[in-house]
Order: structure tokens, then sequence, then C-alpha cells
């Protein structure tokens, strides 16, 4: 299923697509944003960390899905009806790579300008300020705009790997 | 605009002359050994005769030789590529019939400027 | 204008590469007696291309390097020079070298300067010791413009028939300086008497101006023979000037070098120059591919028909506003036809791709001259099924390898002539290359009849090493399997021929990571036999679906031995946590894919799943699945693509349902459930 989006149209900045993650809303570069689907079976790949549920098949090409909740260490949630996977476009040194982060339901397309982006406390623990962009405030809600490549960097991918590796 | 035969069994040669004087606006057919370039002639005159002299099949002293003997290219211009060594090839050629020479290695202005004075 | 004349490197490349091979390919003929003038002159066409090419697209170092060659191979041809076993050797190297400079060129590698550079010098050797005097320099004064020329032309009647015109001629001479022209009649005849053909005219010019007699004679070169010329000074303040001076002045022949050859270090220098790609490709490696024009009309042919196949199919959509019998037999009908398209479209893609063995097969004639004179031994080479066709990327992977097989076969397998007669053997030894397909693969032999193994050399080379117990005995087989073994040669000293036994072990990786298989089968004092099976493409498999758990995985068939029905009674622990199977006289370890793979569901015991017997790297190993589905081709999809590397998974593959399954790595798995058991204790199901 694709999903109608609606944009707010501004003057400048960049447009970011939002979704919304156990009540947070966060928010990707619409240019990343490949298409989006809705939530369907995965084939599982072995030794790899819980947040990795597996592979898809999108027209021919095996594209990997994560799911955000997981990663983030959020408390999990079933899929349901408005479960969906946005697949997005990451760029990395060597190459583009396509992968799929599901999410809890798609909200808006906003433009947030630069200036717009405030730079973001540290967390702490697993929401590295790497792989955040910056907050922006939008109708009163804070958007957590996510930096695609570093979250999604098979790199960071590998390093959690080994770590996790002893799960065997 | 007038119209060249270019033959050379070299792929790379032949290329490479075609598409310097087709830049500069000629017609160019292309032929890669003396036969072919014989038929091609056969069946449209042109205006101007490009030819290798050492190709499989027939050389480019036989082709010269047959081209005199069409009514059509009694006069036609046709220029031979040699290298600067084959001396010999040079009145084999003229014998033939030819009307002058190329000395390879050339480069594509050399080739042109040739071409424009044997056409003007 | 200037003109890229890069554009046109690609197509040279190729075309003197193939002109190589076949200088190579004559000149071996050339040396086993064969003086065949067109065979020399062969040859000599394909090194007179590259000279003319390379000097044209501004390979200067090349086109120097050939031109001796060219000269060599010129006197060749015109008997002037006797063909010798020395010359065809010599030029062999030369073939070498070129090759060498023109990879460097290309690919920007280096160069081993100092080859070309002893090579040229041979060459020139060659040359000098039956040259004579060599061409002279041209030695032509400049002669200092006077105030113009005085030309009196006097074309031979066939002048024009050499298609020059005087007419041009004279243009040309219009833009040196003031051309004055007066034409003579005298020879023209009655009109009736006339041949329209032929030049009865002839001119007396004055060119007035500052232009150099060279200038002149260049204008005039081309009709020298076809004409009387006389170029005079014209006197300084003289006009036209109607008398023709005695002397006859030819213009003169311009002689001509034949060594235009440049000294090595000059050569050497040039080298440097050139221009060289910015990109450093890997060995042999073309992006590009020759399609025989053939299969490209079948490719067209079987598009042609899945369209017609597609319509008739969407026109059983639209036309039908109910479903009746007869429209679903249409419908079936007309999907079974896109099957077959299907199939035949992909077989027909594929077949581009392919090229014949004969590609790799062709730098055996000229490494087996090589190596016989070096090892001092006489080895005739025989090929066979040259035309068999194989993927391009298998194919230029499985050279190396073949290299490495029939240098170990001429180092190792084939002995010395006089070994051979004391044993009672033809003196020349034989060593066969086949090539033939079998089912999906390629079969590629390599037999020579040479010594054999020795097996008790192995075995005890063996046992040193500690491959082998001291006390286990092995089958003829196994021993001959042996070679295989890291770090294994027998060779008492170490040859360079084969390497210092990093050889086998490598040869075989190399053929496994292709998706094949080697063996070998030795029958001491008569000869040896290696067998490589190759897969016929790499992209697609012969896969058995299983399922384990919810999950299907594809097994490579090419790795499954057998498939039987768990008997619990057969299942044994050992040490308390691996699991062997008792399969007839072996026991294999259980590898049990849930775990391996970390699937949660399990349906049932070890008694209600099934056992895969398969075989990786060597090593047999038995994976519990719950159940065998079909059998079928797959299409490989890379999951580093988007991902990575998975270990025990080798890629992944898209179902008829559209749904993902992995393909299992076998030696991978095998591999990793080792690591695993010996790491952590396993609880027995």
């Amino acid at each position: 299923m694709e999903a109608e989006l609606d944009t707010v149209n501004d003057a400048d900045g960049d447009q970011f697509l939002t979704f919304i993650l156990a009540d947070e809303e966060y928010g990707v570069d619409i240019l990343r944003v490949q298409e989006i689907k809705g939530w369907g079976k995965v084939t599982p790949i072995p030794n790899t960390p819980e947040y990795i549920k597996g592979v898809i098949n999108l027209r021919g090409t095996i594209v990997p899905i994560i799911d955000l909740r997981e990663r983030f260490q959020l408390e999990t949630k079933p899929y349901g009806p408005t479960t969906v996977v946005i697949v997005l476009k990451v760029v990395t040194e060597e190459r583009d790579r396509i992968m799929g982060i599901v999410v809890d339901a798609v909200s808006e397309v906003y433009n947030i300008a630069e200036d717009e982006l405030k730079p973001p406390p540290n967390f702490g623990g697993v929401l590295s300020v790497e792989f955040i962009k910056g907050l922006a405030t939008i109708d009163e809600k804070m958007i957590i705009a996510l930096d695609i490549d570093h979250l999604l960097n098979s790199d960071e991918l590998a390093v959690i790997d080994t770590a996790g590796g002893a799960t065997n | 605009m007038a119209t060249i035969l270019a033959v050379d069994d070299s792929a790379s040669m032949r290329k490479m002359v075609a598409f310097t004087l087709k830049q500069a606006g000629y017609d160019v057919v292309e032929a890669e050994d003396g036969q072919k370039a014989l038929n091609a002639a056969k069946g449209k005159t042109f205006n101007l005769v490009i030819s290798d002299v050492n190709m499989p099949i027939m050389d480019g002293i036989q082709l010269i030789k047959e081209l005199r003997t069409l009514p059509n290219y009694k006069f036609t211009p046709i220029l031979m590529l040699t290298t600067e060594s084959g001396a010999d090839k040079k009145t084999a050629g003229k014998q033939a019939g030819a009307t002058g020479w190329i000395v390879k290695p050339f480069n594509p202005d050399q080739l042109l400027s040739t071409v424009q004075r044997v056409l003007s | 204008m200037s003109i890229d004349m890069s554009q046109f490197h690609q197509v040279f490349f190729e075309e003197s590469f193939e002109g190589l091979d076949s200088m190579e390919t004559g000149l071996l003929e050339l040396g086993q007696g064969g003086e065949d003038p067109d065979l020399i002159n062969s040859i000599f066409r394909a090194a007179h291309s590259i000279k003319g090419g390379s000097g044209t697209f501004g390979f200067t170092a090349v086109a120097n390097f050939t031109h001796v060659m060219e000269t060599l191979l010129d006197e060749m041809r015109d008997g002037k020079r006797e063909v010798t076993t020395d010359g065809v050797n010599l030029l062999l190297a030369s073939v070498d070298v070129v090759r060498d400079m023109l990879t460097a060129v290309r690919d920007g590698s280096s160069l081993d300067e100092e080859r070309v550079g002893s090579t040229q010098a041979g060459l020139e050797a060659m040359l000098d010791s039956t040259e004579e005097a060599t061409g002279t320099e041209e030695g032509q004064a400049k002669i200092a413009p006077a105030a113009g020329w005085q030309i009196v032309f006097k074309p031979l009647p066939h002048l024009m028939q050499t298609g020059n015109d005087p007419a041009r001629m004279f243009r040309e001479l219009a833009q040196l300086g003031d051309l004055e022209t007066e034409v003579d009649l005298t020879e023209l005849p009655p009109l009736e008497d006339l041949t329209p053909e032929e030049c009865y005219l002839s001119w007396k010019l004055s060119l007035h101006g500052e232009a150099t007699r060279e200038q002149v004679e260049e204008i005039f070169e081309w009709v020298d023979g076809d004409c009387e010329l006389n170029i005079n000074p014209l006197q300084p303040g003289s006009a036209k000037n109607e008398d023709t001076p005695e002397i006859q002045d030819e213009v003169p022949e311009k002689t001509k070098n034949t060594q235009a050859v440049s000294d090595p270090a000059a050569s050497k220098n040039s080298t440097t120059t050139q221009k060289s790609p910015a990109r450093a490709k890997s060995g042999g490696d073309s992006g590009s591919i020759r399609v025989g024009i053939e299969k490209v009309d079948a490719l067209i042919n079987m598009v042609g028909e899945l369209v017609i196949t597609q319509s008739m199919l969407s026109q059983i959509g639209e036309d039908v506003e109910e479903f009746d019998q007869a429209s679903f037999e249409r419908l079936r009908d007309g999907l079974q036809d896109l099957e077959r398209n299907t199939r035949e479209l992909q077989e027909s893609v594929m077949r581009i791709r392919m090229l014949p063995i004969s590609f790799s097969f062709n730098r055996f004639p000229r490494l087996v001259h090589d190596l016989s004179s070096k090892l001092g031994k006489k080895v005739e080479l025989k090929l066979s099924g040259e035309g068999t066709e194989l993927d391009k990327t298998v194919l230029e992977k499985i050279g190396d390898p073949l290299v490495h097989l029939v240098r170990n076969s001429m180092d190792h397998g084939i002995e010395t002539p006089d070994q051979r007669v004391a044993k009672g053997k033809s003196e020349t030894g034989i060593l066969h290359l086949n090539a033939y397909h079998q089912g999906g693969n390629i079969v590629i032999e390599i037999e020579d009849d040479g010594a054999g193994f020795n097996r008790e050399k192995i075995t005890a080379k063996a046992r040193e090493r500690g491959v082998i117990g001291e006390n286990e005995t092995l089958s003829d087989e196994e021993i001959d399997q042996l070679i295989f073994e890291p770090g294994f040669s027998t060779a008492d000293e170490i040859s360079d021929m084969s390497g210092r036994g990093v050889g086998m072990d490598v040869v075989r990786r190399n053929i496994i990571d292709l998706g094949g298989t080697v063996e070998v089968t030795s029958r001491p004092g008569e000869g040896t036999t290696f067998t490589i099976r190759l897969p016929l493409t790499l992209a697609i498999l012969d896969g058995q679906l299983v399922r384990v758990g919810n999950e299907t995985y594809v097994v490579p068939l090419v790795s499954i031995v057998e498939s039987l029905q768990i008997r619990d009674e057969q299942i044994n622990t050992v040490s308390g946590r691996a699991q062997v199977y008792k399969l007839r006289d072996d026991y294999i370890p259980i590898i049990n894919m849930h775990d391996a793979f970390s699937i949660q569901e399990r349906h049932g015991e070890y008694a209600d799943g099934l056992l895969v017997v398969v075989e990786g790297n060597g090593q047999k190993a038995g994976f519990v699945v719950d159940d065998l589905l079909g059998q079928q081709q797959v299409v490989i999809k890379s999951l580093e693509t988007n991902y990575k590397r998975v270990k025990g998974v080798s890629g992944a593959t898209i179902l008829g349902d559209g749904t993902v399954a992995l393909i299992v790595d076998v030696a991978g798995l095998i591999r990793l459930s080792r690591k695993k058991s010996n790491s952590t204790l396993r609880s027995v199901a």
C-alpha cells in the first residue's frame, strides 16, 4: 500500500517525512524515502541482532528490514494495521544501499529549515547524537530529525553484531 | 557533400579515419578489405578512396588496379595509406594507378588537409 | 580541429591483442617447419597493423618496437632472410614484450623496461647481422629561395588517370605565391583524334615569392614519374621567362630510412611520456564482450515471442466478460507459452555471456612450447572440445588454475625423454586438455601420460606433516586427494615452475570459489588425470528447497550427497556434545539447522525430521531439516548489496510466491557449526 502524503509547503528548507514511534515523532529526509510499504512477511537472517527482522523482496532486490523500536530498545509493540515499512536509500562511502525501517505509523511531510533544527542534548544510551540531525518544533510538537546514513550504516550494524554475537 | 570510401583492415584506424572525415562533413563508407571496398565502389560512386595497402583477401594495390578498370573511377583520386618504409609500395601503387599517398602515422589534421587538398 | 583519439583506443587495444595472439599462433606453426609464405605474410600484416595503429594513436614506443619486428618479418616474407628457430623464438619473445607494453599503456601498470630494451636490441642485432648499408639520411640542402621558381610541367598522357588534376596542383602552387601560367598547346591533336582521357597539355609556370624548392616539389610529389618536371630558380627581378634551361632536373626521390629504429634509450624515455589511462584494471578483465550476431538475433526472436504471448494473455483478460472453461484453458495455454518463452529467453541471455573455452586453451600451445624447452622434456599438447562454452567470468577465473595444473603435469608428471624411453614409453609425452558439457556443468580434464603419483612418497610426506596419523592407512583415492592439502609438495627441490607447494590447495580453493569441484586420479607409471567441474553460470543454482521450522531454505544440489529419514538409533553422541549419525560405515556430524540458524520453532523430535547429507570442502555432514520441498533452479540474489555477508549463507533467492529464501553455504555452515559446538555445550533435543 502506498500512503498519500500531505505536504506543508514552506519557502525554504528540507522536507522531512515524519513517523510515529512509541508516541514520539521522528523525521527522515524525504529525498531518501524511496517508498512506503505495508508490513509483510520477512525472511529472518540467522545470527543477526534482534532489531534486524530479516529481508524482503522489493521487486527483485533483497532489502533488509530494521525495527527501530528494537533498535532504540523501546518497548516492543505487536505489528498492527498501521504498521508501516519506510524504504530508504542509505548513502555510505562505497555505495548506496536500500533498507527498510518498521515504524508505527507515518505522519506528515514538513518543511524544516536549517536554522529550525536545534542541536540535540545528549540522550545517552542507544540514541546516540550521531543519529540525530537535530530537533525541531512544528505545531508545538517536537520532531526528532534522524540522520539515516549514520543510523543505518552497516558498519554500525556490524559493530553491534560482534557485541551481540555472544547471544548464540 | 563529397563521399569517401575508407578501406583498412584495422578497425581502430578505419574508425579514426571515418570519424575525422565525418566530423568535417564528408560522407564516409568503411570497408575492411579490398574485396568489400570494390563491391561498395561498384554500388556507389565515391569522390575519393583512401585505402591501406596491407589487407587480407584483396590488398590495396590490387584494389587500386581493379578500381581503375571501372568507368566511374578512371579519374577518381585514390590515396594509399603507407608507412614511411614502404617505398616499393609507393611505386607499386603508382603503377597500379594511385593518385598519391598519406604516410602513417598521421594525425587527423594531416589527414583532413590532404583530403581537402584533393577534393577541392 | 582537435579530435579526441582516446575513443578509438579500446578498439585498437582489442584488435592489437587479437593480432598478437594470431602472431603467436602463426610463429609457433612457423617454428614447427611451416614455411608457408601466406603464414609469414599474415604474421607480418599483424605486426604492421599494430605498428601503424600505435603510431597513429601516439604510442610511440610500441610503434618503434613493432617497427623492428616488422622489418625482420618483412625480410622473412621477401625471402631475404631465412626463417630460423632463433628468429622465431626472438619474435615470440617480442610478442610477449608488445603485450606487456600495450597492457602497460592501457592499464597504467608497470613495465619491465629492461626487457623491452634488451629484446629490441636483440631484434636489431639480428637485423644488423645481415644488413647492408642502411638508407642514407636525406641530404637535401636547403636551397635559399630565389625570387621564385620557373616550372616547366609536362604531364605524360595518362596523368589524369591517376586521379591527379593539374588544376588542383596549380591551385596549391598559387597558395605559395603569385603564379603565372602559360599553357602549351602544341601537342594537342585535332578533335577527331582526341582521346578525352589523356592529357596533351603542358605548362610553363612562374611562381613569384618566397616559396622554397621543397614546397614546390611537394606539390608535385605524387606525380613523380607521371610527368616531366623542371624546376629552376627565377632570376631576381625577372619577369616571365620563356627560356627553358637545358639541364633536366628530376624531382629528387626522397631516400627512405630503412632503419627508422630509435635506440633503446630513447624508447625507454618515450614510454614514460605515453598517455596511460588512469584506471588500474585487474589482469585480463575486459568490460566488454564480443557476441556472435546469431546470439543477438536469437535473443531478438525470443523477445518477440514474449511480446506476442504477453499481448495474447492480456487479451484474454480484456475480451472475456465471464470466465468460462474455454477462456480458462486459453489462459492456461498462454501461461505455458509464457513459461516456455521466459525459459528460452533466460537460456538465450545466459548464452550471451558464454564464450568458448578456446579463449583459455589458446595460451597453452605457447606455454607448453616454452616449458618443454625449459624443462628439457618433449611434450605434445592435444586440445579437444575447445568449442565448449562457459560463462565469461568463469572463463576468466579458471585460466590461472588451469595454467597451474598444466605446469604441474609438465613439471612433476611427464618424465624426461630418457626416463620415458627407459620405461618403454615414447620419448614425447602427451598432455591432453579436454572440455565438454555434462549435466549443467562444464567438465575440464587435464590428462598426462607421465609418471603418475608416487603414493609412498605422498603418504610419507603427509605423515611427516601430520596431515594423517602415523598408523592411518588410506585408500589410493584418498592418498591422491592429499595433494590438495596446503603446504604439500613432494618436489625434492622447489622448482619455480609449479610454485612452492602453495599451488594445489590454492587451485582447489579457486575452483571451489567458482562453485566447482576438482578431483584427481592417478595411475602410477601411466599418468594422472585432473577433472574440474564448473557450473555453467554463476548466477543460477540448482537447489533443493528444505523447510526448517517455518522458513524455507535452499541447499545447493551439487553439495547434496543423499537424503534420508532419520532413524533414532543411528544417532550417537560423542563426548557428550557433538552428535553424529551412523551412515553405513561412516560417522558424520549432525548439524541441527534450528540451532545453527537460531530458529525458535521446532517441529517435533529428530525422528520426525530428515537428514540431508551434504559435502562441503571435502567434509561430510548431515543437516537436520523438517521437510524436503521441491527442487528448482533458483536465481542467486546478493545479500551483500543492501546488507552484508552472513556466515553460513551464500545468498538469497526469491521464490515463486515472492518471498525470500536464504541459500545455505554448505562449507560455511559446517565450519560455523563446528565452532559453535566447540565453544558451548549443546543440549541434545
